[in-house]
């Protein structure tokens, strides 16, 4: 009988902490199976966040640190210095990213130290129970806002890839999503080229991906990404932002 | 071998450049920017990496990345930068991460002034960041042995896999003294393997993990327990301390760094009065050398123990706790930046000895 | 010989700082003992400057100078900073150009160097400093003028190596004004 599917070599077999109907799970995949695709397992640094993919350590197949709540980039940061020509990823939610670590992140971009960003945004703090975070959109519901996100008191949803963008460090800057069979391929496609940017030494690469937390959103799994794509994309528009290999076209 | 004149700060980076240290992260701070500045121009000459961060915190978390990447590296700052990187201190300690930092300490609270103070001993001593855990702390009172304990530095913090600090003031940093190049330079090729870094598998061995979250209490406890094991044997065998006429003393100042080094003023002035004074001075303020201290005090020519500082009084503390009530422990000490005098200083025995 | 405590101060910019590495530099070589201490802060950037030299055959115990066995005072608000402070039979070395007033104490000996006029005659103003640490060395006599002019040999190579030959007739104008 012949396999037609398996488990990436990117990925250990330890059975991961993520809830059921969480897209955490598509996405490490999809990072392992690029790993595993270019070659580079033996040669990848991976920096885990504070958040919900804090066991991510566990969960890939490579060489792991984990940073402090927000400072991925810097660690990372740290590791591609010393090693620079090893592969080094940070895979961050948006209260680590776009919160507590935004000025890491930034100052990453602007270095345009080369190393690649999976940024996984869900709107929400997953791990410490659906408080508000910086992406949560106005009027979405959480438990530090019950009422809904307020503008007037709390602001309106940070976007983080267009912000980064404007950052002549950044290589390649491209926001996807997971919510079907065909933005899984686009999104695989993007990891795929931030890592290759990464090996051609070019300069930051961050990948957003638009998740779901059917958890802390009070969803089912198929109701959470119908969400996604009705709420979250028309605030978070996909598509590139950034692409340094367009202008040389 | 000929003396060479060198600046404090400058004095530290160049001994860090010569201890095999190839990697600096860090932020400018005044009375420390020597430090960074010395870097940007040498550590590239060396093949080395200098990087000026956007902040202590992402300094620190560089220096967390790099060592856990197998690189001999420090960071560097002054008490209100060094506050900014505890976080990271602790999560060093946590995962058990080599590392040196240097706080060329100023006075605080808060801004505080840029002057020259004591007040970052409970800090130091005590671990300002989260959890149980100890830094080795060297406190330097000459440009000299500036130097040649940063190469000690390097190599306890590799021995036992946890960051060292040295702990100076903003007097040390500033001042120039004479120095000697004392031991060769090291090659970080001549270093030993670290098999637990993460440099890659090479797909040959299993994952390498540098983490310091257990989330089951059991294996957190387990994990603080083989720490406090760790800590012990670094107790047992690395306590540092030097004394100067303690022999059959009357009076004994404690004290580290530049405070030391008025206490020995101090005791000049005490002697042309015809009283014998003596210097403990603790090179390592963490472990602390309380037995040392204690068999000093146990002497029958003892009359009193007076702490100097620069400070309002931390580290008479430690000393209470080596003296363990023998001996009556005093202190005296100017904080914010002014630097107690050796008068004062000795008019601090003379009241201690009732005269 | 003594153990000499120095406080050089004066403004930002008048070349404080050097005068005391010099020395510093200078009794190195000699195989002494020193320190070099200097103000720092916000004080340096325009306002006043000074620096601790302490210079021995025996152990510095510690670098603070607070009772100065000699002065150099190349500003008015310095001399009157720390006239008080000089130990009785010390000395105390004004810079005459722009210190309008004399030493007022007698228990010290006090030495008048215009070094601007000097400089001046010299073509370089730079060298004005210079002209102090000759009268310094004149006076106190256990700096060697040949151990300054190696120093100032290392400090002023390719381009500027012509300076050395300046700051050694600097030194000597200065030291010139002892015993006048």
């Amino acid at each position: 009988m012949a396999i037609v599917y398996r488990r990436s070599k990117g990925l250990t077999d330890v059975e991961t902490h993520y809830c059921p109907g969480c897209t955490h799970g598509i996405i490490h995949r999809l990072v392992a199976e690029t790993l595993e695709e270019l070659g580079v397992l033996g040669k990848t640094i991976g920096v885990a966040p504070v958040g919900c993919s804090v066991f991510a350590y566990d969960y890939f197949n490579c060489d792991m640190q984990e940073a402090a709540h927000g400072r991925a980039p810097a660690v990372a940061t740290g590791i591609k210095r010393v090693l620079p020509d090893k592969v080094v990823f940070t895979y961050q939610g948006d209260g680590d990213l776009a919160a507590i670590g935004t000025g890491e992140i930034t100052h990453a971009a602007m270095r345009g130290e080369n190393i690649t960003t999976i940024f996984v945004n869900n709107a929400i703090y997953g791990m410490t129970g659906g408080q508000m975070a910086p992406t949560t959109l106005v009027g979405q519901r959480a438990t530090t806002a019950p009422l809904g996100r307020d503008k007037s008191h709390a602001g309106s949803p940070i976007r983080i890839a267009e912000m980064l963008a404007t950052l002549d460090g950044a290589a390649y800057i491209e926001r996807v999503t997971v919510t079907s069979p065909a933005n899984v391929m686009k999104a695989k496609r993007a990891i795929k080229k931030a890592f290759e940017l990464q090996l051609e030494g070019r300069g930051f690469t961050m990948i957003e991906v638009l998740s779901t937390c059917p958890t802390n959103w009070g969803l089912t799994p198929v109701k959470a990404l119908e969400w996604l794509n009705e709420n979250m994309i028309p605030v978070f528009p996909l598509g590139v932002y950034k692409d340094i290999t367009k202008k040389e076209a | 071998m000929a003396k060479e004149l060198w600046k404090g700060n400058e004095a530290i980076a160049e001994a860090a450049i010569r201890a095999g240290c190839r990697c600096y992260f860090g932020y400018p701070i005044t009375p420390q920017s020597e430090i960074p500045e010395y870097m940007s121009l040498h550590m590239p000459k060396v093949g080395g990496v200098f990087l000026q961060s956007e902040s202590e915190i992402a300094a620190i978390n560089m220096v967390y990345g790099a060592s856990g990447a197998g690189a001999r590296v420090m960071t560097s700052s002054s008490s209100p930068g060094v506050s900014l990187k505890q976080e990271g201190i602790s999560y060093m300690c946590g995962a058990e991460l080599p590392g040196v930092i240097v706080n060329v300490m100023r006075g605080g609270p808060g801004l505080g002034t840029i002057q020259p103070a004591q007040g970052d001993y409970f800090q130091a001593t005590r671990g300002g960041g989260n959890g149980d855990y100890r830094l080795i702390v060297f406190a330097p009172a000459n440009i000299q042995e500036v130097v040649d304990l940063m190469q000690e530095a390097f190599e306890l913090a590799d021995q036992y896999r946890m960051p060292v600090m040295m702990l100076l003031d903003g007097m040390i940093g500033q001042m120039m003294e004479p120095i000697e190049w004392k031991k060769p330079p090291v090659s970080p090729d001549d270093l030993p393997e670290k098999p637990w870094a993460t440099t890659g598998t090479k797909e040959g061995r299993a994952p390498n993990i540098i983490n310091s979250l257990f989330i089951d209490p059991e294996a957190c406890n387990v994990h603080n327990k083989r720490l406090e094991e760790k800590y012990r044997r670094v107790i047992e065998s690395e306590q540092r301390y030097e004394t100067n006429d303690t022999d059959g003393a009357e009076v004994i100042f404690v004290a580290y760094g530049t405070p030391a080094r008025l206490a020995r003023a101090a005791a000049g002035l005490l002697e042309k009065e015809g009283i014998k004074a003596g210097v403990f001075r603790p090179v390592t303020v963490w472990p602390y050398p309380y037995e040392a201290l204690h068999e000093v005090s146990l002497q029958d020519s003892v009359k009193a123990i007076v702490t100097v500082e620069m400070s309002t009084g931390q580290m008479v503390d430690d000393v209470r706790i080596g003296v363990n009530g023998v001996k009556p422990v005093s202190f005296i000490g100017q904080a914010g930046g002014v630097i107690p005098t050796p008068r004062e200083v000795a008019n601090a025995a003379l009241k201690a000895l009732g005269r | 010989m003594a153990y000499h405590e120095i406080i050089v101060a004066g403004f930002g910019g008048q070349g404080v700082m050097s005068i005391g590495t010099t020395m510093a530099e200078t009794a190195m070589a000699q195989g002494l003992n020193v320190s070099w201490l200097p103000s720092y802060g916000p004080e340096m950037r325009g306002g006043t400057a000074n620096c601790n030299v302490v210079i021995a055959d025996t152990e510095i115990i510690s670098p603070i100078v607070l009772e100065p066995s000699e002065l150099i005072a190349m500003n008015q608000p310095s001399l009157d900073k720390f006239e008080p402070a000089v130990k009785p039979g010390g000395l105390i070395l004004v810079n005459q150009s722009i210190v309008e007033r004399k030493v007022q104490r007698d228990d010290v000996q006090a030495i008048y160097v215009p070094s601007l006029e000097i400089a001046s005659e010299l073509g370089n103003m730079r060298v004005a400093n210079m002209t102090m640490l000759g009268a310094y060395i004149e006076a106190t006599k256990y700096l060697k003028f040949e151990t300054v002019v190696d120093i100032l040999r290392n400090i002023f190579t390719g381009k500027k190596a012509h300076l050395v030959e300046l700051n050694e007739v600097a030194l000597q104008r200065g030291a010139d004004c002892v015993n006048r």
